[in-house]
């Protein structure tokens, strides 16, 4: 199985944040089997990082790895939109 | 009230030409401003020129945030408008906000999101060139882009709100999908600005039309209405600002003479210098002579003449002149009169207008001769052709120079022409030329019909043509209705009786 390697953008430490990246870690540990990078990037501390990916919404998930690159926007609570946009067959059918 | 209002909210000048006329200064200082318009209506052009205006002439620095466009095309766009937006960014002058959509790359929605990236994005730009100026180019794809209307619209107020703090004068884009009807199409307006201007790409009998309107600016003043602009190369936008024009020119006692001198008597000694003369007639009863000897009659007194030619070319109108006993090539070579020949369909009237503002800026001249006006009729609407008379008008008397327009009438006798009833109350003197039918003979006739602040001959005289050029003879006696287009003969004895009456009831 490949290796899944994700960034997450957020802008500050908003509730807002907090939940995209706990809701992030909650699938990946369910779903990738410890096959996952993930990078936090603040686009507060890290604007050019975000101009370089044009990000215009927060929180944004890019799957950079396995090929295709996605997008996912929100703060991840729709997991079952989420498993879609990272091309994931869901394994456990429930998280 | 007006002062009470204009101490509170300052403008800053953009810089756009003729804009700033219409706005009273300019854009409200630190606001955000939506400029709303149709498919091809300049838009873009506008959001980059008034960046590109406030780093050339104010060297104020400008944050470009583009949601439609690639910078890398806006780049190439603008290049042939004039503007190295290129330069400008690695001068440190201009910055690019990409917020253009990624091409096939599929995005998810999955839970609650919000703009705050863009506006980080947006401050690190600002706080990098240093910006006093913020454009956005444009909302519509924005509101493509994300489902959530209502939340775009909170986001967006957010980022007014947050350029207002930071004291950015800003302008943003949107679409509209009709030219008449809901001011954007996302309701923008309602929510995020506080001032509206819509640039408008009317289809008017085949010809397009650009106009921009002022529709609110919330607590300054601005001029009314829809004002004609045009989009020329190397310059960007004019706007045309016709009714705030003011008339203050100065009024000269100065006369100087049309060429002939029966006809300078007949206007009481000459045009006076800072007048408007409209001389109309049928096709080839001599006002293309009657503006040959006006153009060359300054060069004797050292005056500059543009000639400017919309009938006939440069070729024709040196010969004809030859054939006067008038050598236009010499007066050329000595700087005394250029003249510029040019089809009326090359373009519109608002490009016409402007390269014929540009001429005289460039040539400085004490005169300026049209032939004729009215072929600039054909090539516009009627509204668009009252706009650019008056529009012209106004330049001309506002430099005092000296203005001769030619009209040529639809009909060969009597007749009157669209360029007489939108110009006739401008014109400071009207002269008529007509065809006279009589015993089967035409003959010309001449007359001047006004002459503001003078005396003049009310006579209506023969005009004849020949190789040294006009002369203009005795009066028509015994005949009436020539104007009318009738011309009837009528017996001394008749006119005797007729004055006779007249004597009587004075009497």
């Amino acid at each position: 199985m490949n290796k899944y390697l994700l960034k997450l953008y957020i802008t500050g430490c908003t509730p807002q944040s907090e939940r995209a990246i706990s809701n992030l870690y909650r699938i990946c540990e369910a779903e990738m089997q410890g096959q996952f990078e993930v990078q936090i990037i603040d686009v507060l501390q890290s604007p050019e990082l975000a101009e370089k990916d044009r990000i215009i919404a927060t929180p944004t998930l890019i799957k950079d790895l396995p090929q295709p690159l996605r997008r996912i926007i929100g703060d991840l609570s729709d997991v079952e939109r989420v498993l879609r946009g990272l091309d994931i067959e869901q394994i456990h059918g429930q998280l | 009230m007006s002062s009470y209002h204009s101490n509170r909210i300052s403008k800053l000048a953009t810089g756009i030409a003729g804009f700033d006329a219409i706005a009273k200064g300019g854009l409200p200082e630190g606001r955000t401003t939506l400029i709303a318009g149709s498919a091809g209506s300049a838009k873009t052009v506008f959001a980059v020129q008034f960046l590109a205006e406030g780093i050339r002439q104010f060297g104020q620095h400008g944050v470009f945030v583009t949601f439609e466009e690639a910078p890398a095309d806006i780049r190439r766009n603008m290049a042939s408008l004039g503007w190295d937006i290129a330069a400008w960014e690695a001068a440190g002058c201009w910055a690019f906000v990409d917020a253009s959509p990624l091409p096939g790359e599929a995005e998810v929605i999955a839970g609650a999101y919000d703009l705050g990236a863009l506006l980080a994005r947006i401050e690190v730009a600002v706080n990098r060139v240093g910006a006093r100026r913020l454009a956005m180019d444009s909302l519509g794809s924005l509101f493509s882009h994300f489902e959530n209307h209502a939340l775009i619209r909170n986001e967006l107020f957010r980022i007014s709100a947050a350029l207002k703090l930071m004291n950015i004068t800003a302008i943003m884009t949107a679409e509209r999908t009709q030219e008449y009807g809901d001011i954007s199409r996302y309701g923008v307006e309602e929510f995020v600005v506080d001032n509206v201007m819509i640039l408008r790409n009317v289809l008017d009998g085949e010809k397009r039309r650009r106009t921009v309107e002022l529709l609110k600016f919330r607590g300054t003043e601005h001029q009314k209405g829809e004002y004609p602009l045009t989009v020329l190369p190397g310059q960007g936008i004019v706007v045309i600002p016709l009714s705030a024009i003011e008339l203050k020119q100065r009024s000269s006692n100065t006369r100087l003479t049309s060429g002939s001198r029966e006809l300078d008597a007949m206007c009481g000694g000459g045009f006076f210098r800072d007048s408007i003369i409209l001389v109309s007639g049928a096709t080839g009863c001599g006002k293309t002579l009657i503006t040959t000897e006006f153009a060359a009659s300054g060069a004797s007194g050292d005056e500059r003449c543009l000639f400017l030619a919309f009938e006939e070319s440069r070729d024709q109108l040196t010969r004809n002149a030859t054939g006067w006993g008038k050598n236009f090539e010499d007066l050329e070579s000595r700087g005394l009169l250029r003249v510029i020949a040019t089809y009326p369909e090359t373009m519109g009237l608002e490009d016409h207008l402007i390269a014929i503002k540009m001429a005289i800026d460039e040539f400085q001249p004490n005169r300026v001769a049209v032939d004729s006006l009215s072929a600039l009729e054909r090539v516009s609407t009627v509204k668009g052709y009252r706009e650019f008379v008056i529009g012209l008008t106004s330049f001309i008397k506002h430099r005092e120079i000296a203005g001769l327009f030619t009209s040529t009438t639809p009909r060969l006798i009597g007749g009157e022409s669209i360029t007489e009833a939108h110009i006739s109350t401008i014109t400071d003197s009207i002269i008529l030329l007509r065809y006279v039918e009589m015993f089967g003979e035409i003959t010309r006739g001449i007359t001047v019909l006004k002459m503001r602040g003078s005396a003049h001959d009310k006579e209506i005289r023969e005009f004849s043509i020949d190789a040294s050029g006009m002369h203009i003879g005795k009066a028509f006696r015994n005949v009436t209705g020539i104007l009318s287009g009738h011309p009837r003969h009528v017996e001394p004895q008749e006119i005797g009786r007729l004055n006779a009456l007249f004597v009587n009831h004075n009497v």
